[in-house]
């Protein structure tokens, strides 16, 4: 893919937890797993005086969908939607005027918060809490400058946990937690920009020592378009690491639907009518477990004919259609590009051609289900069928984690938006500028150098310290403990190993780390050891020393050491015979296997070889 | 909405431009938005301003240095009509008094505001028309602390009419915080009740996504179909939308300062249950309705006091709240009472013929007056004993008594009379709230 030739152009919208409690109440912002209560509840669009009401709002309000709420021990009646919310969190807007202040951005006089309206469930209150903090920011990066429109203090949603019987069913633990949202302008023009920029202002809000770490923490909302398509904001990124390729495969989709439209212009389709016809006496005895399933169940096979969709479904304009379907609630769609398969026949498609009048370029999707949500869902079908003669649809996606993305509704309009009159808007006083500037933190691009000279490490993992957000763990241990190369390999390329086994490395906190590296200054482990005690102390979250019990580690004495490589290589006489100073390397992964964590690799190693010279 | 301050109205003005008016506003940084209204708590010299991206700003005066009027604010929304009855479906009355159970935001300045006419009223929970023909009228349009006794008798003779004009029942939408007063009063008043009376109220206003109001006013819209002849209440049973419980309206009390399920039944069970699904339990004999024709038995005597008696209230400001009152309610301690400094003033303010009627601020339970020396002391000085009365109850039904008589016996008798099953003869172990 060329992105220049596409004219692919990206901006970000960056959302990262802040490390304080709620923004709106006092409650901690820590995840919990202890549910004390559930209720469940409905939201419902809300009216205008015009009876207008937004785009985005009405098509979540069209899913009907009630939620249930798991109330945690850190969620007051504030996220129960039960009492009005306290005054926002002076300390959660210290850091967003922080990070404004680095950002080189204006900061507005008076903040006022809004109530954003999201029907879908993740708030309580059926919209979400933001105030603009600051405009007209920018940062450089690879000699290239980009603009930061808009600076945001937000609460976060709550955590979806599953559905259940057709509700949706939150946890209100991540509920309020004090979030800040970087917007920057759509001028991201590769899929590799789109990481760095991404990693440049991750690692400048964490330079403000007050946001919080590890999975789920930092999420990004992916805005991408190509000249021939249209803008999609996909909501939701969390691995960082996958930026590019989302940008990637957005810029292929609406590239892919392009053609598609063009096809269809060539075709020259013009219309789609609304024709639902009823099929389901061809398919009584259809093989296919959707269908049967559904007409056991009083349901009915709908079909709609998709004039010159043809070859233009599957992988293509197919998983649009079936996602907007899943809208009326249904669980999908079939589609004529992938019949005959799933359990109908060639005879049985040819029948069902026949009773919709399919002929030549033409396509069709079937839909079995109960009548009036079948219809729906087909409505829905043929309104997106013809948004595809019009070209790429302006909407908000879902990620999946394989880097594609999935429909979720119309991109929302500023209609719902309105004042949040039960928070009182806050003066930004000179007073609390000016204090601060006095504690405003080391650029990352000043700290870069400084940590390389000082530290001595090299310059690429002091990069990723400050790409991870691990530079001020690095600092402080280091200062402590002295030992800057074995901090450094552990919190860059051990923790990478760690991240990519799935566990959750960085919500280590500090002072367990810190506890972890005094413990191997003293010498009560050996360095290879590392690895194996941070991923005990992160599955069993427990802290450095009991990691180091548990796993029976502790140096040991000479003594020992040496009685154990004796037997060692008594026991591999033959091979020694055989390969002699070579034999090292076997002998070598068997004594580590044995004395790991216990004695120094180095060590080991010295050991050994005399044995072998001395033979 | 409050009017912007001299400073920024002036600058206003002098742009010619003014709340809803499309302006760019020149200065350090030029913002271009929309002027939205002032807010009570935003600085004395900040414009408001709604950006395209939806978000409001604060720029003080002192930064700008010239409004440019954009666009003026395009006419007013078109009034929308109620649309024609439907047959089939049951008519219902609705009587608007204000507060936030009826709320609009104007997506245009982003501003919300309560309904001001009935259509208003109504098309702020269009649901509402799914299950009833609604004819609405705005008899009100204030906070319901403001509301006093002479618009509760205002409001009983509406409800009248509309009964008598054919109505299957009448809602009141009313502000939450002394909903149990007017639903009190309402009860002392109607007589032969031919359809419900329903009190509802929201205690998240209607134009926010998560609003009780909706599903409240559609509960109490299912009563019209009910066999019910009394006024009651219908909100939140609990905090999720589940049910909402039909209470007595000389039972009921506001328990909880800000949760949906605020209302509940003291010294009495609920009587019914409106269930998310339209169905209606019942759980106690309500009134059925009468044949009619509707009464109204109106007149509130205003002079009467409430004095919630704390340790340290002196037998002066006792006086000072009760001074010229023809009637005096007190929330006493425990069983109903209070110190022996109060003593000599309240026989005092008895011997001059002023009522004086003991509930307890327990809420819960029935006054006893019997039990300890200070009990006896108060019958002694004349105090009349307010069985298991809500303090509020009392204090509306000794309104409605001191407006029928003046005669001391005939008080006492009707005070202690059940008139509106305000009293519980015998409340049984399952009849508590806490």
């Amino acid at each position: 893919m060329d992105p220049a030739s596409l004219g692919l152009k990206c901006g970000l919208e960056i959302h990262q937890q802040l490390d304080t409690h709620k923004l709106f109440c006092e409650d901690p912002s820590d995840r919990s797993e202890g549910v004390v209560a559930e209720f469940r509840r409905r939201l419902r669009p809300t009216q205008s005086e015009l009876g207008e009401v937004d785009a985005a709002v009405m098509e979540e309000a069209k899913r009907k969908l009630a939620f249930v709420y798991q109330a945690t021990g850190n969620a007051c009646l504030v996220e129960a939607d039960e009492e009005p919310p306290h005054p926002c969190n002076e300390d959660a807007l210290d850091t967003v005027l922080l990070a404004a202040m680095m950002l080189n951005a204006t900061i507005v006089e008076e903040i006022h918060f809004m109530r954003k309206i999201v029907i879908d469930g993740s708030n309580t209150t059926g919209f979400q809490r933001s105030a603009l903090v600051a405009v007209d920011g920018s940062f450089e990066l690879d000699g290239k400058r980009y603009g930061v429109p808009t600076i945001l203090l937000e609460e976060d949603a709550a955590r979806k946990i599953e559905e259940r019987d057709g509700d949706i069913v939150y946890r209100l633990d991540r509920l309020g937690v004090p979030l800040i949202e970087v917007a920057t302008t759509p001028d991201i023009t590769s899929p590799d920009d789109a990481a760095k920029v991404a990693l440049r202002i991750g690692s400048l809000l964490r330079a403000t020592r007050r946001v919080k770490r590890g999975i789920g923490t930092i999420r990004e909302d992916v805005n991408v378009s190509v000249a021939r398509g249209a803008r999609t904001e996909t909501k939701g990124v969390q691995d960082l690491r996958m930026m590019a390729t989302f940008v990637e495969k957005e810029a292929s989709r609406q590239t892919a639907l392009a053609d598609c439209t063009d096809e269809l212009r060539k075709r020259g389709i013009t219309a789609i009518d609304d024709g639902i016809v009823d099929l389901t006496d061809l398919v009584r005895e259809a093989k296919s477990s959707v269908l049967r399933n559904a007409i056991a169940a009083g349901g009915t096979v709908l079909g709609v004919r998709l004039p010159g969709f043809r070859g233009l479904l599957r992988g293509k304009l197919g998983p649009e259609l079936a996602a907007h379907a899943r809208v009326a609630g249904v669980g999908g769609i079939l589609h004529s590009d992938e019949l005959p398969g799933h359990g109908i026949t060639e005879e049985e498609v040819q029948r069902i051609a026949q009773r919709m009048a399919v002929e030549g370029h033409d396509g069709f999707a079937l839909v079995a289900d109960a009548e009036t949500r079948g219809r729906e869902a087909l409505e829905e079908v043929v309104e997106r069928a013809r948004a595809a003669l019009a070209g790429v649809t302006a909407e908000t996606r879902d990620p999946r984690p394989d880097g594609t993305t999935v429909y979720s509704r119309p991109l929302p309009g500023r209609a719902r938006m309105y004042p949040e009159t039960d928070v009182p808007p806050i003066r930004v006083t000179r007073e609390r500028l000016d204090r601060l500037r006095a504690i405003l933190p080391e650029m990352p691009e000043t700290r870069l150098k400084r940590i390389v000279t000082a530290y001595t490490i090299p310059r690429q993992q002091a990069t990723q310290l400050l790409e991870d957000g691990l530079d001020g763990e690095f600092e402080s241990i280091v200062k402590e403990t002295g030992e800057a190369q074995v901090t450094a390999n552990a919190l860059t390329y051990q923790f990478s190993e760690i991240r990519r086994e799935g566990l959750d490395v960085d919500a280590l906190p500090l002072e367990r780390l810190r506890e972890l590296f005094r413990l191997y200054h003293r010498g009560a482990f050996a360095k290879e050891a590392i690895p194996q005690v941070l991923r005990h102390m992160v599955r069993e979250s427990t802290d450095a020393s009991a990691a180091v019990t548990a796993l029976g580690l502790g140096t040991m004495r000479d003594a020992d050491v040496d009685a154990v490589l004796d037997e060692i290589v008594a026991a591999h006489e033959a091979m020694i015979r055989e390969r002699g100073e070579a034999a090292l390397g076997p002998l070598m992964g068997v004594a580590m296997e044995r004395l790991r964590g216990k004695v120094d690799g180095r060590v080991l190693n010295e050991k050994l070889r005399k044995r072998l010279a001395a033979r | 909405m409050a009017e912007y301050p001299a400073r920024v109205k002036d600058a206003l003005a002098a742009a010619g431009a003014s709340v809803g008016d499309r302006v760019r506003v020149a200065g350090a940084r030029a913002y271009e938005g929309v002027v939205m209204p002032h807010t009570e708590f935003s600085g004395a010299d900040i414009l408001v301003v709604k950006l395209d991206n939806g978000y409001n700003v604060g720029i003080p005066v002192a930064q700008i240095t010239a409004i440019e009027l954009r666009e003026k604010k395009r006419a007013a929304a078109i009034a929308r009509g109620l649309p024609p009855p439907t047959p089939g479906k049951p008519t219902i009355g609705v009587l608007g008094t204000g507060g936030t159970i009826a709320s609009f935001v104007d997506y245009r300045t982003g501003a919300v505001h309560p309904a001001a006419t009935a259509e208003e009223l109504v098309f702020s929970v269009p649901e509402l028309l799914d299950v009833a023909n609604v004819r609405a009228r705005m008899i009100y349009s204030v906070y319901s602390e403001n509301l006093a006794p002479k618009n509760w008798e205002v409001l009983a003779a509406e409800a009248a009419k509309e009964l008598q004009a054919g109505a299957e029942a009448v809602i009141i939408p009313h502000g939450t915080d002394t909903l149990h007063y007017t639903s009190a009063a309402l009860a002392f008043m109607l007589r032969d009740l031919t359809g419900p009376v329903i009190l509802v109220g929201s205690q998240r206003s209607s134009d926010r996504p998560s609003s009780d109001a909706a599903f409240n006013l559609i509960c109490a819209a299912r009563l019209a179909g009910e066999n019910l002849g009394e006024v009651v209440s219908c909100m939140h049973h609990e905090t999720g939308d589940t049910a909402c419980d039909v209470l007595r309206a000389t039972k009921v009390r506001k328990m909880h300062s800000s949760r949906r399920d605020a209302f509940k039944p003291i010294n009495a069970k609920r009587l019914g249950t409106v269930h998310a699904d339209g169905r209606v339990t019942w759980e106690e004999s309500a009134t059925p309705r009468s044949k009619g024709p509707v009464r109204v038995e109106e007149g509130l005597d205003p002079d009467v006091a409430l004095v919630y008696f704390h340790p340290g209230l002196t037998p002066k400001r006792f006086e000072g709240i009760t001074h010229g009152c023809h009637g005096v309610v007190i929330a006493g301690t425990g069983l109903g009472h209070v110190s022996d400094d109060l003593m000599p003033v309240i026989r005092k303010t008895a011997a001059d013929g002023v009522t004086v009627l003991m509930t307890t601020q327990c809420l819960n339970g029935r006054v006893g007056l019997r039990v300890y020396d200070k009990g006896r002391d108060l019958l002694a000085a004349g105090v009349v004993p307010g069985e298991d009365m809500l303090p509020e109850v009392a204090l509306v039904k000794l309104m409605w008594v001191l407006a029928r008589t003046k005669d001391p016996v005939e008080i006492r008798e009707l005070l202690a009379t059940n008139l509106a099953g305000e009293i519980n003869p015998a409340i049984t172990l399952d009849e508590y709230v806490f």
